[in-house]
C-alpha cells in the first residue's frame, strides 16, 4: 500500500488521436513542476493520472497546491492504493483511510465503489453497501447519509485498488501549450492579466507584452506588471514579457489627434506593435483585456475601431464578463492584490476628460494615415525591446 | 548623481557607520544584562542620550528612545491623551502636519475627542490669534510641528508655547521636529514633548527620540521589560542610538556651517523660477528652512517630472515620500494654494550637496518642464 494523488483531467478524453500526445503534456508538466522535490514519479492509469513517491513520505502539504494550479487539470484527490482487491483487502484499507482522515467520527457518509473489471465475484453496488456497512459497524458516532452526505469514500478498482475521499478543484481546461500560441497586451490593470490566464487555460501558450512610458509612468508600475507575469508563470510554468518603450510613439500620436480620439489610436498603435512582436515570435493571435462597455475605449463602435489595426485575431477572453465577475477571477488566481497597487500604469496625462465613445472606424483610419513617421517609430520601439523571462 | 531628497531620508554618515560597524563588534550585550559587557553597552547608550539632551538644551533623563518619528509621535499624541483625557477632551492641531501626527488625531477623533485642526496662510503660517482663541479649559495637548516636512514653514515656536501657557498652563504642546532635529535650534524650554528621529540627520533607520518635560505624563504604548524607565520596553536598538549619538555630533558641531551652506544651494535652485515661466515657490522664500524648497511647476504633473529628473540621475520627492503611497489624502501643498499640489516637487537638500548640483537641476529642469509641457492633460 501507498500513498497517492490521482490527478483527474476532463476534456482531454474526449480528443480522439491527439489524445495522448496531450496527456503526455499533462504528464511532462506535473513531472517538470515537481522536479525539485524527490522521488515524485507519474504513471497513466486508465483516464487517470497517479502521482506517487517512490523514494520517501508522500507530502501532500507541498504537491497539491503545485499540482492544482497545472492548467489541464480538474481535481486532485488524495488516497492510498494498494494491490489486492480481495473484499477483506477492501474493506480494511477503506475504514484504515477513513480512520485517518475522520477520526472523532461525527459525519455522515457514504461509500460508492467502481469497477472497470465487470467480472469482478460483486457489483458495484454490493461493494459499496459491503464497504460502507463494515465501516459503520468499526466506528462509532457515524451516520449513513446517501443523498447528502459529508463525505463520499470512494473506492475504485482499476488495475490497481484506490481509496480516497477528498477531492480537491483545481482549474481544469487544457493543458499549457496543446492548443498553439498567444501574445497578451499586459497592464498593470486587473483585467489583462485575468485575459492571460483565461488563454492559458484553454491551453493556449502565452507571451506577454507591456508598453512602458517612462517618465510619465514610474518603474514601479513596470515593476507591478513584472510581478503580475511572475504570478502567471505560476500556473503557466514560464512566460516570457516583452517591455516595449512607447513613449515616442504615445507622444507623436498625442501631437496629431483630437484629444477625444486619441485613446483609440493609441490602442492601435499597441496592437500594431503587438502584431509584429507576436509575428516574430509564431504567435497566432493577440489576447487582450477588454470587457464590453467598461470604458468608452470598449464599446463595441470602439473595439471595431480598434480591431481594423490588426491582421490577426485579437481575442477578448474578457468581452461578456461583469466586472466583479473579473476580480473574482483575479481574486483566485492572485494577481488582484498586485494589480490594485496604488501606482498608475497608463499615464493619465494621455486619457482625455472626455473620450469619444462611437468614434468612426473610417475617420480614426483617416487620421492615422495623416501622422507621419509612426510606423517608422513603431518599428525602432520594437527594436528597443527588453525581454524579461520568468 | 544628486540626491535632492533628503528630507525624506539621508546617507549614513561615513563616521557613523564607521562608528557602528565598531559597536557591532563589541556591543553585542544585551544592555539589560546585569554583567559588565552590558554595562558597557548601557554606557554608550547613555552617552548618545547625553549628546542627543543637550542639543536641545534638555536633562539627559527626559530624553526616551523610539523606533523612530512616527512612533514617537504616536505615542505623544495617544498618550498625553490617554494620560490627561479627565482633564479635557479637547486637542488641537495643524492641516499641514506629517501623517504620524494627523493620524495620530484622526484616531482621538474616532475615540471621541474633539479635534481642531488649524488652517495656515499662504506661506504655510499658522494664525497664532486663531490658536489662542482655540485654547480653552479643556484642551489638553497642541501639537504644531517646527519645520514642515514639505515645504519647509517655520512655526514660530517660542510664541506658541507662551500663548498656549497663557490661556491654559495645564495644556501640554507637543512638537514634531523631525525636520528640525540639529538643522535649526531647538530650545526644549520651549515644549512639553518633542519628537526626534536618527534618520534625517545620517544616522541609522529604526531609530528616534523624544524629549519629556519632567512632570509631564505621557502614557506609554508598549509593555514589557522595563527599558526606558517602562516608558518604551524592548532590548535597546543599540547599533541604532549609537548611531544618532554620533550624527547628532556631528552635525551639532557645524550647525551654522551647514545651515549656511545649503542655504547657497536653495538660493542657487531658486534661480529656476526666473528662467521659466510658470514656477511658484510654496511656502514662504524668505523665511522658510533653507533645507526645503518646495516648487510647483504649471501644467506638469509632479510625478511625471519626478521621473524625468530621475533619467538625468537627481532624486528628488513630490510632496512626502510617507504619504505618496495613500492616494486618496489631500496633498498638503493644497492647503497652501489649492491646486498646487498636483504639480509639486520638493528639493531638499544636505550640507553634502552644493551650488554646482543646484546649477545642473536648474539647467535640467529647463529642458525637462517645456518638454513635459507640450503633453499636458486635455
Amino acid at each position: 500500500m501507498r500513498n497517492v494523488l490521482l490527478v483527474k483531467y476532463g476534456e482531454i478524453a474526449m480528443r480522439g488521436k491527439n489524445r495522448y500526445l496531450i496527456e503526455n503534456k499533462l504528464i511532462w508538466t506535473i513531472i517538470k513542476r515537481l522536479e525539485k522535490y524527490s522521488g515524485y514519479k507519474v504513471y497513466k492509469e486508465q483516464g487517470r493520472l497517479l502521482v506517487v513517491n517512490e523514494e520517501g513520505e508522500f507530502d501532500y502539504e507541498t504537491v497539491i497546491p503545485i499540482v492544482t494550479k497545472i492548467l489541464g487539470v480538474v481535481a486532485v484527490c488524495p488516497g492510498v492504493e494498494f494491490e489486492d482487491q480481495s473484499i477483506e483487502s477492501l474493506r480494511k484499507h477503506a475504514l484504515a483511510h477513513f480512520k485517518e482522515q475522520y477520526p472523532d467520527g461525527n459525519v455522515s457518509f457514504k461509500v460508492v465503489a467502481r469497477r472497470s473489471d465487470k467480472r469482478y465475484p460483486m457489483t458495484s453496488n454490493e461493494i459499496g453497501a459491503d464497504v460502507g456497512g463494515y465501516i459503520l459497524h468499526n466506528m462509532e458516532n457515524l451516520k449513513v447519509d446517501v443523498h447528502n452526505p459529508d463525505v463520499t469514500l470512494m473506492v475504485e478498482l482499476r488495475n490497481n485498488a484506490y481509496v480516497y475521499s477528498k477531492l480537491i478543484k483545481a482549474y481544469g481546461g487544457l493543458p499549457y501549450g496543446s492548443s498553439g500560441k498567444a501574445t497578451v497586451l499586459l497592464s498593470g490593470g486587473i483585467d489583462s492579466p485575468v485575459a492571460a490566464f483565461l488563454m492559458a487555460k484553454r491551453g493556449v501558450e502565452i507571451e506577454a507584452i507591456y508598453f512602458d512610458s517612462p517618465p510619465y509612468t514610474s518603474e514601479r508600475a513596470k515593476q507591478k506588471v513584472l510581478d503580475i507575469a511572475e504570478k502567471i508563470a505560476e500556473y503557466t510554468g514560464a512566460l516570457k514579457l516583452y517591455v516595449v518603450p512607447f513613449t515616442d510613439v504615445q507622444l507623436k500620436i498625442y501631437e496629431n489627434t483630437p484629444p477625444e480620439k486619441m485613446t483609440i489610436l493609441l490602442k492601435r498603435a499597441m496592437l500594431k506593435t503587438a502584431q509584429k512582436v507576436a509575428e516574430n515570435n509564431k504567435s497566432m493571435g493577440l489576447v487582450t483585456g477588454d470587457s464590453i462597455g467598461q470604458v468608452a475605449s470598449q464599446t463595441m463602435e470602439a473595439i471595431r475601431a480598434i480591431d481594423s489595426a490588426a491582421q490577426m485575431p485579437v481575442f477578448r477572453p474578457l468581452c461578456a464578463m461583469d466586472k466583479q465577475e473579473i476580480v473574482d477571477v483575479s481574486v483566485k488566481i492572485g494577481t488582484y492584490d498586485i494589480s490594485i497597487r496604488p501606482y498608475e500604469d497608463c499615464c493619465t496625462v494621455f486619457v482625455a476628460k472626455h473620450p469619444e465613445t462611437k468614434p468612426k472606424k473610417s475617420i480614426i483610419e483617416a487620421i492615422e494615415k495623416k501622422i507621419d513617421g509612426l510606423d517608422e517609430l513603431i518599428d525602432l520601439s520594437i527594436e528597443n525591446v527588453k525581454i524579461y523571462e520568468f | 548623481m544628486i540626491y535632492f531628497d533628503n528630507a525624506s531620508t539621508t546617507k549614513v554618515n561615513e563616521d557613523v557607520m564607521k562608528s557602528v560597524i565598531a559597536s557591532m563588534k563589541s556591543d553585542f550585550a544585551n544592555p539589560s544584562s546585569l554583567h559588565s559587557l552590558g554595562f558597557e553597552v548601557e554606557k554608550k547608550i547613555e552617552k548618545a542620550r547625553k549628546i542627543i539632551a543637550s542639543s536641545i538644551k534638555a536633562n539627559f533623563e527626559e530624553i526616551f528612545f523610539t523606533s523612530g518619528g512616527t512612533e514617537a509621535n504616536n505615542t505623544a499624541i495617544l498618550g498625553v491623551a490617554s494620560a490627561y483625557k479627565k482633564r479635557g477632551n479637547k486637542v488641537i492641531t495643524t492641516v499641514i502636519e506629517h501623517p504620524s501626527v494627523s493620524d495620530s488625531f484622526n484616531e482621538l477623533e474616532k475615540r471621541g475627542f474633539e479635534v481642531i485642526r488649524l488652517k495656515v496662510d499662504e506661506k504655510g503660517y499658522i494664525d497664532l490669534k486663531e490658536l489662542e482663541s482655540s485654547i480653552d479649559e479643556s484642551t489638553i495637548l497642541v501639537s504644531i510641528m517646527y519645520v514642515n516636512n514639505e515645504f519647509g514653514s517655520i512655526q514660530e515656536i517660542e510664541k506658541i508655547y507662551k500663548i498656549i501657557k497663557n490661556k491654559n498652563k495645564d495644556c501640554i504642546f507637543h512638537t514634531d521636529c523631525v525636520q528640525a532635529f540639529c538643522k535649526h535650534k531647538i530650545n526644549s524650554n520651549f515644549a512639553d514633548i518633542i519628537t526626534l528621529s536618527g534618520h534625517k540627520i545620517q544616522a541609522l533607520k529604526g531609530v528616534g527620540a523624544m524629549y519629556i518635560k519632567k512632570g509631564i505624563r505621557v502614557n506609554n504604548l508598549h509593555f514589557g521589560g522595563g527599558q526606558e524607565k517602562g516608558f518604551r520596553p524592548g532590548t535597546e536598538n543599540t547599533f541604532g542610538i549609537i548611531s544618532m549619538g554620533v550624527a547628532c555630533q556631528k552635525f551639532m558641531d557645524k550647525i551654522d556651517e551647514n545651515y549656511n551652506k545649503v542655504l547657497e544651494v536653495k538660493k542657487a535652485l531658486l534661480k529656476i523660477t526666473e528662467e521659466i515661466e510658470g514656477v511658484f515657490v510654496n511656502g514662504d522664500v524668505e523665511f522658510g528652512s533653507p533645507y526645503i524648497l518646495n516648487l510647483s511647476f504649471e501644467n506638469v504633473k509632479g510625478e511625471v517630472l519626478l521621473h524625468a529628473l530621475e533619467n538625468e540621475e537627481i532624486y528628488v520627492a513630490t510632496g512626502s515620500a510617507c504619504s505618496s503611497r495613500a492616494k486618496e489624502r489631500k496633498k498638503i501643498v493644497d492647503y497652501l494654494v489649492d491646486g498646487r499640489g498636483a504639480n509639486n516637487i520638493r528639493f531638499s537638500f544636505s550640507y553634502e550637496n552644493c551650488v554646482d548640483e543646484a546649477e545642473k537641476v536648474v539647467n535640467a529642469l529647463k529642458k525637462a518642464v517645456p518638454m513635459l509641457r507640450r503633453f499636458v492633460p486635455r
